[in-house]
């Protein structure tokens, strides 16, 4: 399948996306200029981590005017699917494309270490490729990823099956000392309501190789290639809609 | 005009930086502090024709860009200095 990676200025892991994508998973994966507004018929575009417009102001506040973020969001609301890591994350948040906010760490450190994550809800495009309940490693590496939002819309996120991912211990257990940033309800990954757009604070693609340390980030994007492969009919609406921007 | 705009976390939101200076502040030996909260201010030079439409064209820039109405507050003043006469 068709990937898209976008390139903001502050980007920092979209090579490593592309390399994850492309070289490890032999995927088709291009890079999408950010003052660009084409998508170029990509079948799921990604947000890659970084300091887009260097943080100014808050995260991802900037980057949510991009140019090509008029295209991501037209894209998302056609049902396109947006896969937004760490910065990418913030941004989609910024963008409205996801409910509530990152903010500053509970230890207001920046933290880079391996965590564990649980998988909540494996009914989704982000998220088939692993098990309902499967705990998978991946690293982090950020200073805003405390996720926030209110009450009463967690509480319907959560019965809507919207948080994909929680921080726990390794053997799944959600416990505070496992929670490394302090995010409301240990939330580490959360979808819109109609599941096309998943943001998450976890690095998957710095997970793609045993080289690397582990291999857990490649469920993520297969995930992806398998929805994809699942519903062509689908996925190909979505392309030629886009195409005709 | 000058505007300046006032942004705060909102209330009941975890807010990490304030609970940091308020712990410090208490270990400091300050007493009597509560809940401390920190934000951010934003001065800016803005050519409107009068306040009314000053203010009106504030709440969009707050709404849309200064701050992210999901987490935090804001308030502004305006003085209607004439920019550009400095």
């Amino acid at each position: 399948m068709r990937w898209g990676v976008v390139r903001f200025p502050g980007s920092l892991d979209d090579a490593d996306a592309l390399w994850a994508l492309g070289q490890v998973m032999g995927q088709e994966a291009r890079a999408l200029w950010h003052k660009d507004e084409d998508l170029g018929g990509v079948q799921c575009v990604v947000l890659p981590g970084g300091f887009s417009y260097g943080d100014y102001l808050r995260c991802g506040a900037i980057a949510r005017f991009a140019p090509i973020m008029k295209s991501v969001v037209r894209f998302a609301n056609d049902g396109g699917l947006v896969l937004g890591i760490c910065n990418g994350f913030q941004i989609l948040c910024e963008a409205h494309l996801l409910p509530g906010a990152l903010m500053r760490n509970r230890s207001l450190s920046f933290i880079c270490e391996r965590v564990n994550v649980r998988v909540e809800n494996a009914a989704t495009p982000f998220t088939c490729a692993a098990r309902q309940g499967e705990v998978l490693r991946l690293p982090i590496k950020h200073g805003e990823g405390l996720y926030v939002a209110p009450d009463d819309e967690l509480r319907a996120m959560e019965e809507r099956g919207q948080v994909l991912l929680r921080y726990t211990d390794a053997a799944g257990h959600q416990r505070d000392a496992a929670n490394p940033n302090g995010s409301t309800r240990a939330i580490a990954g959360v979808a819109n309501e109609t599941f096309n757009v998943f943001g998450l604070m976890p690095h998957p693609e710095h997970a793609v190789e045993a080289a690397l340390g582990g291999e857990d980030g490649l469920k993520i994007f297969r995930s992806v290639v398998m929805s994809v492969e699942r519903k062509p009919a689908a996925a190909s609406t979505a392309v030629s809609s886009r195409s005709s921007i | 005009m000058l505007v300046k705009v006032l942004v705060t976390p909102r209330k009941g939101i975890l807010d990490p930086q304030g609970r940091a200076v308020e712990q410090s502040l208490k270990s400091l030996g300050f007493g009597g502090v509560g809940e401390v909260r920190v934000g951010r201010y934003i001065v800016l030079e803005l050519d409107a024709p009068n306040v009314e439409q000053a203010r009106e064209t504030v709440r969009q820039m707050c709404g849309q860009l200064l701050t992210n109405p999901n987490i935090e507050d804001y308030t502004f003043e305006i003085e209607p200095k004439e920019a550009g006469s400095r």
